[in-house]
């Protein structure tokens, strides 16, 4: 978790107590994403317990300094040098949405889609307002910050154009007779595997032998 | 927020309001094969708003846009320009009107490549007889705006494409122009020079004009104060942007 990572490579330019990397944390995302102190130590006590940071000295007003070990390096190096992969199976609130409404009879789609545009629109003037009213960046925090805000409206354009897609998609389906909602099955469902699936991992495991 | 009366009703004019579409439709050809391009469309721009139309291709975006210039009759429905019905003046006095009231901005810019940016800026003042010092004084006051005055001279053939839009937004607020309307102005141009021209769009409508943007891009259409949405010719939907800055706690205090 990115978190951890984070935590992991502030502490890779010299050693902090943990309200010290909750400041340091902050005023290197633009404070979008604040950390409580009780996440800081969770992170701690697990970066220790897998030997990539060491509990070191203690100072005059109590503060416990974290340091990081040659695991931790070399951990903060490869975050540095690998992509973020993101699930494909990671749930999607909006997209799960989406999916079960077309399913349902009675559910006006084009509805639910339009007022989704409309939030994501919100959403997205809110942030293009924020970020007109920061001007010109003066500093590298200045700049963590608008790349934050940046990463946000392009999310919330990528929605809007998703929504865009999904009501033309609908309007074919709809069009070609495809929207006819799912009935409940009166059948119990089966329990197990789907007989499909497992024939599908069957023939990979025979595939790469 | 649109209120639906019927065609031809008349609304109170507000102080500040510079446009209005009351009831506007727009049907090409006639009988069985008419195409509704536009229906039942209510719309106000005041002043110091700016506001996005959204929709899909087709959607009439586009054809919105030129019945709100005067560019094209409706075919039921009034367009009122700073309290003047367009349907009560005879066409040479709506081209008045749009050479002092509304300024254009095209996605290709549309500016005339043997004519430098000043010259390009007055035109619609001499087309309107204005004595040319005035005229010169205007075109330098336009494009100080948005920040080309030492660009005057240059031929549009030397400006950058987000350059020679900021020229077309300059000739669309010269003089007393004061309601733009712009066609995906920055379809032609890269995301950070499109980014500077909506900025400048912007700063023009926040000192006093008024707009309207059409675009597909909805990362543009923000930058508006209120979205419209068209789909088939109709409002679908339509928003006004508030609680700005509700989105991202604690910030900017450096």
């Amino acid at each position: 978790m990115s978190v951890r990572q984070s935590l992991l490579a502030i502490l890779n330019q010299g050693p902090c107590y943990g309200y010290q990397l909750r400041t340091e944390f902050d005023r290197r995302t633009g404070s979008i994403w604040p950390l409580n102190v009780g996440q800081i130590y969770n992170t701690l006590d697990r970066l220790e317990r897998d030997g990539l940071v060491a509990k070191g000295d203690t100072d005059d007003h109590g503060h416990v300094y974290y340091q990081i070990t040659d695991a931790g390096h070399t951990e903060v190096t490869s975050w540095l040098s690998s992509p973020v992969v993101r699930s494909a199976a990671a749930r999607d609130e909006l997209a799960i949405k989406l999916a079960i409404a077309v399913t349902l009879p009675g559910v006006d789609i084009s509805e639910v889609i339009q007022v989704q545009r409309r939030g994501s629109l919100r959403t997205l003037q809110d942030l293009t307002k924020t970020k007109n009213a920061s001007g010109e960046p003066e500093s590298a925090g200045d700049l963590a910050w608008q790349l934050v805000v940046d990463s946000l409206i392009f999310a919330a354009e990528a929605e809007v154009r998703w929504l865009d897609h999904s009501e033309a998609r609908l309007a074919r389906a709809s069009a070609a007779g495809l929207m006819a909602p799912m009935q409940l099955k009166l059948e119990p469902p089966k329990r197990g595997r789907p007989v499909r699936a497992a024939a599908d991992n069957d023939a990979q495991v025979a595939g790469s032998r | 927020m649109s209120t639906h009366l019927a065609a031809g009703s008349t609304r109170p004019t507000m102080p500040d309001e510079l446009l209005r579409l009351d009831g506007v439709a727009m049907h090409y050809g006639k009988g069985e094969t008419s195409v509704m391009a536009l229906s039942g469309i209510d719309l106000t721009v005041s002043r110091g708003e700016l506001v996005a139309i959204m929709g899909a291709s087709g959607s009439g975006k586009s054809t919105l846009l030129t019945i709100a210039g005067g560019l094209t009759q409706p075919t039921s429905g009034e367009v009122v320009i700073e309290g003047q019905w367009l349907s009560d003046l005879p066409s040479a006095q709506i081209a008045v009107l749009r050479r002092r009231t509304l300024g254009f901005v095209f996605q290709d810019f549309n500016l005339i490549p043997t004519l430098t940016a000043l010259e390009n800026v007055t035109l619609p003042l001499e087309l309107d007889g204005w004595p040319r010092r005035k005229t010169r004084t205007a075109g330098l006051d336009a494009l100080a705006a948005v920040g080309l005055k030492d660009r005057a001279q240059r031929f549009p053939d030397d400006l950058s494409g987000g350059q020679q839009q900021r020229v077309a937004i300059a000739r669309a607020i010269v003089g007393t122009r004061r309601l733009i309307l712009a066609d995906e102005p920055t379809g032609a141009l890269d995301s950070a020079t499109g980014e500077g021209v909506l900025r400048m769009l912007r700063d023009r409508v926040d000192a006093g004009a008024g707009g309207i943007l059409v675009t597909h891009d909805a990362r543009h259409a923000a930058w508006a104060d209120r979205i419209v949405f068209l789909r088939d010719g109709r409002i679908v939907d339509e928003h006004v942007r508030d609680h700005p800055e509700s989105l991202l706690a604690g910030r900017r205090t450096t």
